[in-house]
């Protein structure tokens, strides 16, 4: 199994892709719920699996392109297949998942095997019947949008027109039509005319759940900035900024590193806006521009070790931040396969691990703690204990249910609330 | 790849630098951290990724430590200029002492390059047990991010890097060393748009902008060229196919 890089539930929460490292898609299906066993919750079995992007060479630099699939993004679900969009560092393919659990039988012209027959042997007519068949389930690339970035695509978000989405490198962001692939509108465009000026990145782009003119992107210098699409064809100047002023007591040389966001996500009301740097996640409200509303810390405990992760490296670890359905819980993940829930309301968090050493399948998770100052009580972990290379980096969280999965690098966990 | 019981040359800890920020400064201590932090940062930036294009993000956030650094050093009178000579042979040996440093990606994954970097702290170790030695490696360190900031960016018109001499004999240094074409286009080197233009393809072509304006790198750069271009599958696009076309004829 590869190491999983994106994990995605669709809106109904019926389905669940992950993408990984090798250029791969799985997605996962709930089982119906059964009468028989009501205690028994749907679990998520898999459904389909499919190389979505293979390796590439590109000869003009002399570079390989990575097949690994950095985003999954369904699009809602208009007939009885499913759609979904998955990009790698450069070509966003959209993909068509469909069932098939009939098959025609008893054409007139061609046998069951397919060959012609001789019209001069038919003798009789017969209506083709349907006949049922195993279920398969295939997916086919409907469209491919590639060469129209030059950077490393970060983000891709589905408008709520559901007729464009947007794609989000390093340096620009462009805006597709589902239907045109050899076209994009290039919508934000932050590359100095001269590289050497080059000092900040757009490191993540979403649209407004609602508004489909409204788009946020977030920057490596910890900014945010809201564009209405309405305003001009090239949304270089924001509507919004969003920055926090800096603490003059917490400065070093890795403030800018730890401030660089590395995920921004809108609430489901479009209200808010939760955006994740090295050390915390943050709650904007989109009407107030000079501060977050909330501030969360993750694994503060990290803030005396930033040299040692600045040298390897794991200081730019890019953590994604996920909503529950009804915006009340945040949740990211962290390291030593620890990620961190926050209840908005409460003010309470709980830190859990996503490992089989440490938990029974249907065991209650236990909550961990990790130990800070001199004495470490029995359960507890110490700072210099943490495994920095089992980094939770995705998760995801259903729509409406209580339901996550989290991603563990090669390992998808799927947790779901305790049914009594 | 968090490595225990390695010999830190970091600060962490009691020595936080937030705290020798605040008060007043432990001058030689601070000094040494802020060094090694500006040589681990600029090692992290030379650092040859051959195959896959680098973190842009990453170097961004590195290159922006690395001015900070600079900044401040340059404030606090550290940051001497040297002559060209004596700069020029203090970037040599720095340059061939990474050399073991230049390693791919998956090499840094296994962590071998924290053995590497102990081997470069060792370099700058020895420095200082000589004499003249702070200033020499200030003043390495001087010439490295300097260039380094012009280099690693993008190679834009020749024109602009003709007027500096320090600029291409770094260059020479980095390619000979390197010996990949691919490091000679750094780290932030990228194709524009405006490259499939037919005309400005053929003058690239023409006057190997890619490489600069030495013709020992234009050795280093045409095999490749050549090798890929013959090497093109049927999936390129228009664009391509031009490019196929043009380099051929």
């Amino acid at each position: 199994a590869d190491i999983i890089s994106t994990v995605e539930f669709n809106h109904t929460g019926e389905l669940l892709a992950t993408g990984d490292k090798g250029g791969r898609v799985v997605i996962f299906q709930r089982e119906q719920e059964s009468k028989n066993q009501p205690h028994r919750r749907g679990e998520y079995n898999v459904y389909s699996t499919f190389q979505s992007h293979e390796p590439e060479f590109d000869y003009l630099k002399s570079l390989e392109i990575e097949e690994k699939i950095n985003k999954i993004r369904w699009l809602p679900q208009q007939n009885a297949a499913y759609f979904l969009l998955s990009t790698n560092d450069k070509t966003v393919k959209l993909w068509k998942v469909s069932e098939r659990d009939k098959r025609p039988e008893g054409y007139n012209l061609k046998d069951e095997d397919g060959r012609l027959r001789d019209p001069s042997m038919i003798t009789v007519l017969r209506v083709p019947v349907l006949r049922p068949m195993d279920l398969m389930v295939e997916a086919t690339p409907r469209r491919v949008f590639a060469n129209a970035h030059t950077y490393h695509i970060n983000s891709i978000s589905v408008n709520s027109d559901y007729e464009t989405y947007m794609s989000a490198d390093d340096l620009r962001i462009n805006l597709w039509n589902f239907e045109i692939t050899n076209q994009s509108f290039n919508i934000v465009d932050i590359k100095p005319a001269n590289m050497e000026e080059l000092t900040e990145v757009i490191t993540a782009a979403e649209f407004h759940p609602h508004h489909c003119n409204t788009f946020v992107y977030s920057s490596s210098k910890g900014t945010i900035r809201l564009c209405d699409m309405r305003a001009a064809a090239l949304c270089d100047r924001h509507a919004k900024f969003f920055e926090e002023p800096e603490d003059p007591s917490n400065r070093s040389f890795f403030s800018e590193i730890i401030s660089s966001i590395s995920d921004v996500k809108f609430s489901h009301s479009g209200r808010y806006i939760m955006t994740r740097d090295y050390l915390t996640v943050k709650v904007w409200d989109l009407n107030m521009e000079n501060r977050p509303i909330e501030t969360y810390q993750v694994h503060d405990y990290l803030r005396s070790k930033l040299c040692s992760l600045y040298e390897n490296d794991c200081i730019f670890d890019k953590f994604e931040c996920v909503w529950n359905g009804s915006d009340s819980v945040i949740m990211t993940g962290s390291y030593n396969n620890f990620f961190r829930m926050f209840d908005r309301n409460t003010k309470r968090d709980v830190t859990l691990e996503a490992s089989r050493e440490n938990s029974k399948p249907r065991a209650i998770l236990k909550p961990r703690k990790v130990c800070v100052g001199g004495k470490r009580r029995k359960d507890e972990i110490s700072v210099d204990s943490l495994d920095f290379s089992k980094k939770i980096l995705h998760t995801a969280w259903h729509p409406s249910e209580n339901i996550i999965a989290v991603a563990a690098t090669n390992n998808l966990y799927i947790f779901q609330d305790k049914v009594n | 790849m968090f490595v225990r019981g390695l010999k830190r040359k970091c600060f962490d800890g009691e020595e936080d630098i937030e705290g020798t920020l605040a008060g007043i400064k432990a001058i030689p201590s601070y000094n040494l951290q802020r060094q090694s932090l500006l040589d681990m940062s600029l090692v992290k930036l030379q650092l040859c990724h051959m195959l896959v294009e680098p973190n842009l993000c990453r170097s961004v956030l590195i290159a922006n430590t690395v001015r900070q650094i600079q900044e401040e050093m340059t404030q606090d009178g550290t940051w001497q200029m040297i002559n060209t000579q004596s700069t020029g042979q203090a970037s040599l040996d720095r340059l061939v002492s990474t050399d073991i440093l230049c390693r791919s990606s998956r090499d840094q994954s296994e962590g071998k390059h924290l053995p590497a970097y102990g081997a470069f702290s060792k370099d700058f170790e020895s420095d200082q047990t000589q004499d003249s030695s702070e200033t020499m490696s200030t003043a390495s360190s001087v010439q490295t991010p300097r260039n380094l900031q012009s280099n690693v960016w993008e190679m834009e018109n020749p024109q602009e890097n003709k007027g500096n001499f320090q600029k291409s004999l770094d260059q020479i240094f980095e390619t000979l060393e390197n010996k990949t074409p691919n490091s000679v286009e750094d780290l932030f080197s990228e194709v524009d748009n405006s490259y499939y233009d037919l005309d400005t393809m053929l003058t690239g072509m023409m006057s190997n902008t890619k490489v600069g304006h030495c013709d020992s790198l234009e050795t280093f750069s045409s095999p490749t060229n050549t090798a890929s271009n013959s090497n093109c599958k049927s999936d390129l696009n228009d664009l391509d196919h031009i490019v196929e076309i043009l380099v051929e004829s």
